[in-house]
């Protein structure tokens, strides 16, 4: 089986060959050019020979040509940090008054060079790849962007206390998340993940959720043109799976706090399990331990199919070693063959 | 007149649904029967305390753990009276994001502390080690509180820690990387971790 076939049959609820390996190594694509953070991210062709050495190194199963987070708020005009030895974060928020949000409009994806050099990422990775292997596109919820639009102080107290600015930042944020996913899928993504931290019950008290990030969730995978896959970047996802199915995503990526065998049994036949090993502690696992924890969760949420070996955050911090990499990629494909033994 | 405990969970149960006018009301029927220490050491920290618990065992969530500080630090400010409010004794305490701008943990110490009774500096966000270094020699603090949402952010602790480490400031931090590595905090030769509210009261006076 290639990549795309092993993915298509876990998503089916069936066994494929292997468990399918998702390794979310974004920076370390500049690791493997030689390159500062900096430099790695100012262009599309230094991410795409990135990724394809990233995908041969570690036998993974898809490319994962996200830049990072804070590039959706460069787009509408808003600062970015970039750092030696992290991602790029997102600066000063650019929406200072909440007075801002009725005249806000959103950045066009043809005409922005920011999201073009993403868009031409993907473009040349399918070209490369074909069918083979699942590209991954990704875009922040319109209910999670305002973190970095706002503040996240700030987009909270908008979120309990100013309605109808709120609802006008969602009308206008959701345009934007439709528009941006489906140029990604037109580039030749094969799946769009929802990055939508907020949406947690870690973030939002359920309540507030199901009128707001759930409601959202729901009308903009609708008019997604393609699968999607909501991540919930380490935040919990039990108390609120019900919902999570009811949006019409067919994958979860879910935290390292919660129980992965009851949330399987939760999402068995209608979502897949992609998740959810610790990439924080991740940096100080021996090659040993790292096995360890790939074996533990092979036999808790591989059986059956319906799941996708990964970290529990979305993206792998730039502090974790290539050879803890390895090691991961080395038990998931020594334990994680089907069927999966009884060990 | 109920007891505190009752009072507790009143006050508990009105925070966690944001309803800013009964927190207010039951804070108006108190404050002739109980001292205005007594309302912020006892009532606030408590109430304050058993939300943030929440949030680590998953019961309650992050925004309202920060709206219920928030709610908590403007009844301070509206409701009782500020002569009354004797500002606890402690060691110079501050508080700052350490290097990216993620705000909210910071925010919700800061809200928590001062709801409680506790004065502290706020050095703000987005500083490097060496403005950090400079910022807490100069106010002589002597606690030294550090949020972090990012890893490299977290792991520049240890260069803070070797540069004042010829002085007696004690360095505690919180964020989500300490909180999904519990080992961290020792790696970094930070001298505590807390994750709420509660957490930063006792190590404040557990220094004092």
């Amino acid at each position: 089986m290639n990549s795309f076939q092993r993915v298509m049959t876990t998503l089916s609820f069936k066994e494929p060959d292997r468990v399918p390996l998702f390794l979310m190594v974004t920076m370390h694509g500049a690791k493997e050019l030689g390159m500062s953070l900096n430099e790695y991210f100012s262009s599309s062709g230094n991410v795409v020979e990135g990724q394809l050495r990233l995908i041969k190194k570690y036998r993974s199963d898809c490319l994962y040509p996200f830049f990072y987070a804070a590039l959706e708020v460069e787009a509408w005009g808003g600062e970015v940090m970039f750092f030696e030895d992290g991602p790029p974060n997102a600066g000063t928020p650019f929406i200072q008054s909440y007075n801002q949000i009725k005249n806000l409009k959103p950045p066009q994806i043809k005409n922005n060079p920011v999201l073009q050099k993403s868009i031409q990422a993907i473009a040349r990775l399918k070209k490369i790849v074909k069918d083979e292997v699942p590209i991954l596109g990704i875009v922040m919820s319109p209910f999670s962007l305002p973190v970095m639009q706002l503040g996240f102080d700030r987009y909270l107290e908008l979120i309990y206390n100013y309605p109808d600015e709120f609802e006008k930042l969602m009308v206008v944020n959701m345009e934007f998340c439709i528009d941006w996913a489906n140029s990604q899928l037109e580039a030749g993504a094969t799946a769009i993940g929802y990055f939508d931290p907020v949406s947690s019950p870690t973030i939002i008290d359920k309540e507030t959720y199901l009128k707001t990030g759930f409601k959202i969730a729901t009308q903009t995978i609708k008019k997604i043109k393609g699968a999607t896959a909501i991540h919930l970047a380490s935040g919990r996802v039990l108390p609120v799976i019900k919902e999570l199915i009811e949006t019409g995503t067919t994958t979860i990526g879910v935290s390292c706090l919660e129980d992965i065998e009851q949330i399987k049994k939760a999402c068995f036949g209608k979502l897949t399990v992609l998740g959810n090993l610790n990439g924080i502690e991740m940096r100080r696992w021996s090659a040993t331990y790292a096995e360890a924890q790939v074996k533990q969760l092979i036999k808790q949420a591989a059986p059956g199919g319906g799941f996708i070996l990964s970290d529990n955050h979305g993206e792998i911090p730039f502090q974790v070693s290539d050879e803890i990499l390895l090691s991961i990629s080395e038990a998931v494909h020594k334990w994680g063959n089907y069927p999966i033994s009884n060990f | 007149m109920k007891n505190i405990d009752n009072l507790v969970q009143d006050l508990e149960r009105s925070l966690l649904v944001m309803d800013k006018h009964a927190c207010e009301e039951l804070i108006k029927t108190v404050i002739h029967s109980y001292s205005v220490d007594e309302i912020l050491g006892d009532l606030f920290v408590k109430t304050l305390g058993k939300i943030g618990q929440g949030w680590e065992d998953g019961t309650y969530s992050l925004s309202q753990v920060y709206m219920s500080g928030r709610i908590c630090e403007e009844l301070i400010d509206k409701v009782l009276p500020a002569a009354q409010i004797h500002l606890k004794s402690q060691p110079k305490t501050a508080i700052c994001v350490l290097s990216d701008y993620h705000l909210l943990g910071k925010r919700i110490i800061y809200s928590s502390l001062r709801a409680s009774g506790f004065d502290l500096l706020d050095f703000g966000h987005g500083l490097q080690v060496d403005d950090l270094v400079k910022n807490t020699i100069e106010n002589e603090i002597k606690i030294l509180m550090i949020s972090t949402l990012m890893l490299p952010s977290a792991l520049k602790i240890k260069s803070l820690k070797e540069k004042l480490i010829n002085t007696d400031v004690k360095i505690v931090v919180g964020g989500a990387p300490f909180f999904f590595d519990q080992n961290l905090w020792k790696e970094v030769g930070a001298d505590a971790v807390g994750f709420n509210g509660k957490d930063a009261l006792d190590i404040i006076n557990r220094y004092s």
